[in-house]
């Protein structure tokens, strides 16, 4: 059963073929089994999971079931979730039960589909190995010595087990796309916009976006449907159209035009991955697409600028964690700055507090000119050369990450290095663009994945894209072995 | 000894009357318990984030066409970065480098009758902190987040006042235009309008300022006066014996009259203001300044002149009609229902304000109809009342006894004119005295007034003065 798609599942539920409580059980089962390995999620609801599956038959049974009524997944801990605790894998909110639920989680509560549980994530979202959760690391299935990437190592590794058919998850420069690379499903970051961030723990509030990690770029259709559209209590959200993701997953590759930027296909990428991107590109020329060379000048400057602005609106964001409120506070303080310090202190992982150092300092009198000025410059610049490049093509194909899933413990010795990382997917998130995470042949049994970057709300194309190299390809379809 | 400068320039919060905070739907409604009015957006749960709320907007946007300004579209809301116990985000959602008004400028009128011009530098919006309470949490504090998000409108004013008089009058006028436009409850007491006033000195005829001291949080024109009145002598002394000015904040404690310094910080604060990523750049429609625009109510300087010509008020009672618009609505409601309307500006300036600062409870409008009391006026102007039995009326009215006419029945109020009664009253009063009847009619006229004053009383306030005035000096004369 796990081998199927969600949208098999689905399938399977509305011919009655499975219950939504047996199709549930069945998951439990399996985290119950395997992930004390994996470490994937850090809050299994159990119980509540089984009462929404029954409501969910319930529903079926009355006829008043939708498309996805009775279909299980995770939810990264980064959307807040009623009555359930929402750590965002940080110590800061170990004890912090919300009490409300993220517009992406009433969606899919509201179109029937079930809750299995909260998935480890690097605290705050901050990291691309997850290696930096209060809840310890996450282990790559297809190696238990690796990283299953970051930040949403979690939901991405569960995704690859089959913990869970589908699982939502959050980018920031790269959080959705590369764990997806590096666990071999396919991963969509949408529009910025395109998805509500409310109830969504801000990390870099211009950058962050929720989205999905599933195993086709069909099951992301499904749920992108589900999950996009306009919520008045996000301003930054937009009032755009959701067309039928599904439909318009059929549309022909033949006569597009896709991009190929030399600036990602640069020396830093592992010539291995570079041999599997290029067997992908190959694929839809051969069925139909045009390739074109392009340039995007400014990509060098991406990364640095990033974590400026990234830092700078995280030290802002991360304000509110003072200990007065909700969240750890510092037994016995002295006084006001002595709360304030040791709670934020206590509650926060190293790789946080450097951001907010760095945030802080970038947006310091006399430094922010240099810094975040400075930074919020070079993203125009980058938003202008995807401009340009969009006038020229449809669609883009890159790398997703220039190296192999690594192994735990190798780069959390040196920040820049684990920075570096995200250099493919970073662009993107500067640009506010949608870009989707598919996976490509395995390099030594390890999985890599090929991206997809699109126009603005261009998700459709860059999904049925995906789902033409999907229905010529099975590496999304494929188990990592100890999970079969 | 060299000639001073004062310069004073103000910084004025006003509270702006939306119903719900500036980001969320929260009530802005005073006096609540603490945190019954604080919801997730308050409170910075995480997750949560800010809406901007667009009658805030139209607010600020009408005060700017009031006062001629520039309304900036886009307008920007920045991030004011701070950590304190009632700042729950740890940042004041405020606005920094694109304010949403630009420039304006305000008519001021002294004591003198002479008017000058003061410029504004922006009005710009916030949101107000909680509140933290230190009594009844047995030595801990606790923190109020009812205020939390309420929206503020900071008008700065450029640094061209002269005197603590002008920083008053300008801060009066501030208080009218809000007020008239209904953009502000200009309730002080509740700190609705309250402001900060910088101040310097320098030499006369120097164009550069001096250093400057701040005074915070002053709701009451006559503090802002009185409190600038001090800080300028203690400025012109502290320089005259040659001690430097020393840049600070300082408060003004009304009990002493004088104002102390307030904490001093060690370091210059750095708020790291960045735009909101949170909240897109606000953009106002020139389809809605045009329909604001058109919409404006009169501000006070308008119908002042409007009131002196329509109704031929002298200046000074148009003057304090229009210190509300409350009041001056009041008036024009009284005068449209009948009354005279120099009878209804002196007895609203009078009598019904004397009532309402008498009663101890604090009344938010007089308990008696603009048509109600028009009934009343209408009696006097026709003598149907005399003045002092009016106000006794008018006091049973305020006390709900009923309408003009019901009560004057029912006391027996209406007036008596010539007549038997009258003549009976007269004679008693000219019996009961004879010797200041003999100094009457030995040219001492003067006396007329206490005899009116004695038939008057007789009546019991019924007769009618000036009936009561003529018959005396007939029969006075007569005997």
């Amino acid at each position: 059963m796990h081998e199927q798609t969600l949208l098999e599942q689905a399938q399977a539920l509305q011919d009655g073929e499975v219950s939504s409580v047996e199709l549930t059980q069945f998951y439990l089962n399996r985290i119950q089994a395997h992930d004390e390995s994996l470490n994937s999620f850090v809050t299994v609801t159990g119980a509540q999971a089984l009462a929404q599956a029954e409501a969910a038959d319930r529903a079926r049974s009355a006829s008043e079931a939708g498309p996805l009524t009775g279909v299980p997944l995770a939810h990264k801990d980064i959307f807040c979730t009623r009555g359930v605790r929402t750590t965002c894998g940080s110590r800061m909110l170990d004890n912090f039960v919300s009490p409300y639920d993220a517009t992406v989680v009433e969606r899919l509560q509201a179109a029937g589909m079930v809750m299995l549980g909260k998935t480890n994530m690097d605290e705050f979202a901050m990291g691309s190995s997850n290696e930096n959760s209060y809840y310890g690391p996450v282990h790559n299935p297809w190696d238990s010595e690796r990283v299953p990437g970051g930040s949403s190592g979690g939901s991405a590794a569960a995704v690859a087990a089959r913990l869970a058919p589908a699982a939502t998850a959050t980018d920031t420069g790269g959080s959705i796309r590369q764990p997806a690379t590096f666990c071999g499903v396919t991963g969509l970051k949408p529009t910025y916009g395109r998805v509500s961030r409310f109830g969504m723990v801000a990390y870099a509030s211009s950058l962050d976006q929720g989205g999905m990690l599933g195993v086709s770029a069909e099951d992301c259709a499904a749920l992108l449907g589900t999950m996009a559209g306009f919520d008045s209590r996000d301003s930054t959200s937009v009032d755009h159209p959701v067309p039928d993701y599904q439909k318009e997953l059929k549309q022909p590759v033949d006569g597009l035009s896709l991009g190929l930027p030399k600036e990602f296909f640069d020396d830093r990428l592992d010539a291995r991955i570079r041999a599997s991107v290029e067997e992908a590109v190959a694929a839809w020329e051969g069925q139909g697409a045009q390739l074109v060379e392009i340039s995007l000048p400014n990509l060098p400057l991406a990364t640095p600028a990033y974590y400026v602005i990234a830092s700078a609106e995280c030290s802002s964001n991360l304000a509110r964690y003072d200990g007065v409120r909700y969240g750890h506070r510092c037994a016995d303080p002295e006084d006001l700055e002595d709360l304030f310090c040791r709670s934020r202190e206590e509650g926060f992982g190293a790789e946080v507090r450097r951001r907010i150092m760095i945030g802080t300092y970038a947006l310091s009198a006399g430094y922010r000119e240099a810094y975040y000025d400075q930074a919020r410059r070079v993203r125009q610049l980058i938003r202008r050369d995807f401009q340009q490049a969009f006038e020229k093509v449809d669609a883009i194909a890159a790398p997703v990450s220039p190296v192999l899933p690594f192994r735990l413990g190798e780069k959390t010795q040196d920040p820049v290095a684990m920075y570096l990382i995200d250099c493919y997917t970073i662009p993107v998130n500067l640009a506010g663009l949608p870009g989707l995470s598919l996976p490509a042949r395995p390099v030594d049994g390890l999985p890599t994945g090929v991206q997809l970057i699109g126009n603005y709300f261009d998700e459709a194309r860059l999904l049925g894209l995906g789902a033409a190299w999907q229905r010529e390809t099975d590496w999304h379809r494929q188990v990592p072995p100890g999970f079969a | 000894m060299s000639e001073w400068e004062t310069v004073i320039g103000l910084e004025i919060h006003t509270q702006l009357s939306t119903r719900s905070k500036l980001f969320s739907a929260a009530s802005t409604q005073y006096g609540a318990e603490p945190n019954r009015q604080a919801c997730g957006i308050d409170l910075a749960l995480p997750g949560v984030l800010p809406v901007v709320n667009r009658e805030a907007i139209r607010m600020a946007v009408m005060f700017g066409l009031a006062v001629g300004a520039k309304v900036r579209t886009p307008c920007v809301f920045a991030r004011k970065n701070y950590f304190y116990p009632d700042l729950p985000r740890g940042y004041q959602i405020s606005q920094y480098e694109l304010p949403i008004v630009e420039g304006g400028e305000v008519e001021i009128e002294l004591q003198d009758g002479s008017h000058r011009r003061i410029e504004l530098t922006r009005a710009h919006l916030e949101e107000d902190a909680g509140k933290l309470l230190h009594e009844g949490y047995a030595g801990e504090s606790a923190v109020d987040l009812n205020r939390a998000g309420v929206p503020l409108m900071e008008i700065v004013s450029e640094p061209q006042m002269r005197s603590p008089e002008e920083a008053s009058a300008y801060m009066r006028t501030l208080h009218g235009i809000v007020t008239f436009l209904g953009i502000c409850d200009g309730n002080m007491e509740q700190g609705s309008f309250r402001c900060d006033a910088n101040i310097s000195m320098r030499q006369k005829g120097e164009k550069e300022l001096g250093v400057k001291v701040e005074l915070k949080n002053i709701n009451s024109f006559r503090f802002v006066e009185r409190a600038l009145r001090y800080e300028q002598q203690r400025q012109i002394d502290a320089l005259e014996s040659g001690k430097p000015i020393i840049q600070e904040t300082r408060q003004y404690d009304p009990g002493t009259d004088r104002t102390r310094p307030m904490r001093v910080k060690e370091y210059a604060d750095d708020y790291r203001y960045f735009p909101d990523p949170d909240l897109l750049p606000v953009v106002v429609d020139e389809s809605i300044q045009v329909e604001l625009a058109k919409s404006l109510p009169e501000l006070p300087q308008a119908r002042k002149t409007r009131l002196i010509k329509q109704y031929a008020l002298s200046a000074d009672l148009a003057a304090v009609l229009v210190q509300s618009r409350q009041w001056a609505d009041y008036f024009e409601a009284t005068v449209e229902a009948g009354a005279g309307a120099s009878t209804t500006a002196r007895w609203i300036t009078g009598e019904v304000f004397a009532r309402m600062h008498k009663d101890s409870t604090e009344l938010a409008e007089p308990p008696v109809s603009a048509n109600s009391l028009a009934q009343l006026l209408k009696c006097i102007d026709s003598s149907v009342v005399s003045n002092s039995a009016a106000k006794e009326v008018l006091a049973a009215m305020w006390k709900g006894e009923g309408e003009a006419e019901e009560i004057i029945e029912a006391r027996g109020l209406r007036q008596v004119g010539a007549g038997a009664d009258l003549d009976q009253w007269i004679d008693q009063v000219i019996e009961a005295h004879p010797d200041e009847v003999e100094q009457y009619r030995g040219g001492k006229d003067r006396l007329l007034g206490f005899f009116v004053g004695q038939v008057m009383k007789a009546s019991g306030g019924k007769a009618d003065p000036k009936q009561v005035s003529e018959q005396l000096r007939i029969k006075l004369q007569s005997g």
